[in-house]
């Protein structure tokens, strides 16, 4: 039976790679990816290794935790990245449940990170090379590891699932990791700011005193991560070097307890999933009335423009494009205080540039919902206006505000033109480049309904082809507009900030009118081969 | 004996790029040569082909279906039924050959015949993070109606549908059903003069499909023209006048539902033209007295 699952999946696997040649370039790229992250680790570790086996320690306990922590958490924010093998599909075939256990364990390590901590664990292994008796413990220890990793994976994710496939939870949850995410940089240097002024006995401050500092404190932290679930594992080795045999003893019991215990979690939790279907999310949310179709006109352009408002504001896909906006300043603000806060003059244009671009891929998102508009012969022009002017509505009031604050904070309010110039003028121009390009490129993006993070397979290598053609459209007719804001600021000139305002207005106006006709003709052309593109994506 | 001759065509396609040959008359109904579209039909296919990939969805299909009339469209699974419907409702664009909508080139033309068609796509998602009154208004303001007749022909819409108490709930936790039936819903909001429906009935529960063949049938009766996909032969039988076999993409019999079960019922009729129907022999071990083995 486990033979049959580890076949099944291996078959999966294979079978990716007959999908589509986006699909299968795709997962050769990430195969490339992860071998060549794993070269990197091994070789490093190994040459930590042999010069000093203390820091080796340290190296494989701390990393091999911080690697239990990402397959622990990372699943929950990407539900649904491998569901290949779903629990819930063997649901009526009565596999014994602890064969079932067994062979979705092992079959879970067939992936690409499966594959790619397994080989990193046995790779680090060598490095315990000058005392090839721990060899037998390093190898124990990775065993132990990487069932730590797969059992903790799997049993978090199976546990959780009757939250998160409450599609509600999972979307907050999307959004509070991607807020999360962008947050650590800003979080960290604020950390690391306000430590560093505070004493020699903070972490940047031991880290700048000395490299013996740094030694010191990850000494510290190692001590305590080998006693949790997370390091216990990986510090055998570590451990067994020291010669401290009483904490090997502990050690080889936290792991050996935690991965009991997560096996017996996952267990019962599959036991549970297996003869409790999931059921479909009937509390239904409701609305009521027309919503934004009752304000805007009552046109083709008006309805879309309607329907991509509701769409922006109610689909998580879209709203963790619209979380970052608020995040933005914040993020410049902490990076940008040494600098008198000179790097919050690039926030209004950054803004615009994020929001313009959001539709370079519009028609994607819509998938083959899409169908509604080319059944109706709805016109391009009518497609391509109304997903436009919900983005001129709250992104003009929204980049000028930006704008006028940043320009005001920085102190440059005599420049202030050409800040509102270059911004302005970015989103039409992001606009209008989108607007034509996106009639005519599409790339998988999550389907409705998924994870925001969910990147579909193959996806990487098709949407930075189509990314890199429509950034390079818009940074070569973004230069003027550019070049006179830089001169405007190098010269410190207002009126050059107001020659800049103009001209930036007139390529920005310009660029999205013309966007906006070639997609509409774009459209109105192959509004049907466009839906197939999206059909593809399926 | 026809899929041989179906077998035929595909290689002989592959083998050849050029325009299919025109060569489908030894194939059930058709005469050859074929015949130029029906001005006066409300939808007249003529040679449609399509190919995807190395498979041939649909080889050359022509058919009339005639003003006023309940049209039915069935075949086997994969018989490229969808794919025939999504080229006559201008949702995909075939290889070769045209569709005429009440005389209008569709692929030419496509603003003006898409106008008088009303489509219920199969397998397509619809925008379900709108309620349902949200999305027949928008598919309603998409035709270019008016505010007024929107809102008054949503009402109706629902209340006709069964739907009017999960109006403002979104279309995301609807049923597999009620999915069907808002689809339904857009696809009529304009008073098209054809109604082309992919599966129309597919996961509709019995009281439903009840109510939605009565709206349907009022709708022919009134002067629409419906046409329908389904695999439920005897449905078909009971609701509509004209049928169309299709098997390998391939139109097998197209007449009144009449002449083309003659004195069979129309699923026998069916079973006996697109054939490869097992007996049921070699499946003795599934009788439960053999259980122990």
């Amino acid at each position: 039976m486990v033979a049959h699952l580890v076949r099944l999946k291996l078959t999966l696997l294979g079978n990716t790679f007959r999908r589509s040649v986006w699909q299968t370039i795709g997962l050769i790229a990430a195969c490339l990816y992860g071998l060549g992250v794993v070269g990197m680790l091994v070789a490093a570790v190994i040459a930590t290794g042999s010069y000093d086996t203390e820091v080796l320690g340290l190296v494989v306990t701390l990393g091999g935790a911080l690697a239990t922590l990402g397959w622990w958490l990372i699943p929950l924010f990407l539900f649904g990245v491998d569901a290949t093998l779903d629990p819930h599909r063997f649901a009526t075939f009565g596999i014994p449940l602890r064969t079932l256990v067994t062979g979705l364990g092992v079959a879970a390590l067939i992936s690409v990170p499966g594959i790619a901590t397994l080989l990193t664990g046995l790779g680090v292994t060598l490095a315990w090379w000058r005392t090839p008796a721990l060899l037998p413990l390093a190898l124990l220890g990775v065993a132990l590891g990487v069932a730590t990793c797969v059992l903790g994976s799997r049993a978090l994710t199976t546990a959780l699932a009757p939250l998160l496939e409450a599609r509600r939870s999972r979307e907050v949850l999307a959004i509070l990791a991607m807020v999360l995410l962008v947050m650590i940089g800003p979080m960290m240097s604020w950390l690391g700011g306000s430590f560093g002024g505070g004493g020699p006995r903070s972490l940047e401050g031991v880290a700048r005193t000395s490299p013996e500092g740094i030694r010191l404190l990850a000494d510290q932290l190692a001590g305590v991560v080998a006693w949790t679930p997370l390091g216990a594992a990986w510090s055998l080795p570590a451990t067994a070097h020291d010669g401290a045999w009483l904490a090997f003893v502990g050690h080889l019991a936290v792991a050996l307890g935690t991965v009991a215990l997560l096996w017996l979690v996952w267990e019962r939790a599959l036991g549970r999933a297996l003869v409790r279907p999931p059921v479909g999310g009937g509390r239904g949310a409701k609305a009521k009335g027309l919503g934004w179709f009752g304000r805007f006109p009552a046109t083709p352009t008006g309805a879309v423009a309607a329907r991509s408002t509701t769409y922006w504001l109610r689909d998580p896909r879209y709203g963790s494009v619209l979380a970052i906006v608020p995040l933005m300043p914040v993020i410049l603000w902490f990076s940008g205080r040494e600098t008198d806060n000179q790097l919050l003059l690039i926030l209004a244009p950054i803004v615009a540039w994020v929001l313009g671009f959001g539709l370079s891929n519009d028609v994607a998102y819509d998938h083959t919902a899409f169908a509604l508009h080319v059944a109706t012969g709805t016109s391009g022009s009518a497609d391509r206006w109304g997903r436009v002017i919900p983005i001129l509505c709250f992104g003009v009031p929204l980049v000028s505000l930006f704008a006028v604050l940043s320009a005001v904070v920085a102190g440059h309010t005599a420049l202030l033109p050409a800040v509102l110039g270059l911004s302005l003028g970015t989103l039409a121009l992001g606009l209008g480049v989108s607007s034509a390009v996106s009639a005519r490129l599409v790339y998988p993006v999550p389907k409705p309904g998924e994870s925001p993070f969910k990147q579909p397979q193959g996806a990487a290598v098709a949407s930075m082809v189509s990314q890199t053609i429509a950034l390079l459209i818009v940074a070569v007719l973004s230069l003027p507009a550019l070049a006179l804001s830089v001169l405007a600021f190098a010269q410190d000139s207002p009126p050059l900030a107001w020659v800049a305002l103009v001209v930036s207005l007139a390529v920005g106006v310009g660029v999205l009118v013309g966007g906006v006709r070639i997609g509409a003709r774009t459209y109105d052309r192959r509004a049907p081969e466009l839906l197939q593109q999206v059909q593809s994506f399926a | 004996m026809l899929r041989v001759g179906g077998a035929r065509y595909v290689g002989g396609m592959t083998a050849q790029a050029g325009p299919p040959p025109s060569g489908t008359s030894d194939l059930a109904s058709q005469s050859a040569p074929t015949p130029p579209p029906d001005p006066a039909a409300a939808l007249s296919l003529r040679g449609l082909w399509k190919r995807f990939g190395q498979k041939i969805a649909v080889h050359g299909i022509s058919l009339d279906v005639p003003a006023g009339s309940f049209y039915g469209l069935v075949g086997p699974n994969g018989a490229g039924k969808t794919t025939t419907l999504s080229m006559a409702t201008g949702l995909l664009r075939p290889d070769y050959g045209s569709v005429h909508v009440s005389g209008t080139d569709l692929w030419a033309q496509p603003d003006q015949a898409k106008r008088q068609l009303g489509v219920l796509p199969d397998g397509a998602r619809l925008f379900d993070r709108l309620t349902g009154t949200q999305l027949i208004t928008y598919a309603g303001l998409l035709r270019g109606l008016d505010r007024d007749t929107v809102a008054s022909r949503t009402q109706d819409l629902l209340r006709a549908l069964d739907l009017t108490k999960d109006a403002n709930t979104f279309v995301v936790d609807y049923s597999a059903g009620m999915t069907k039936k808002i689809a339904l819903a857009s696809a009529m909001i304009h008073a098209p003069g054809t109604l082309v429906l992919d599966e129309p009935f597919e996961a509709v529960d019995p009281v439903s499909a009840a109510n939605i063949r009565e709206i349907l049938a009022d709708y022919v009766r009134s002067g629409g023209t419906v046409v329908v996909s389904s695999h439920v032969m005897d449905l078909v039988q009971r609701m509509c006048d004209h049928v169309a076999v299709v098997a390998a993409g391939q139109v097998l019999a197209a007449g009144t539902v009449d002449d083309v079960r003659g004195d069979q019922s129309l699923e026998d009729r069916f079973v006996d033209m697109v054939g490869g129907r097992a007996t049921g022999e070699g499946l003795e071990w599934l009788r439960t007295s053999s259980a122990s083995s």
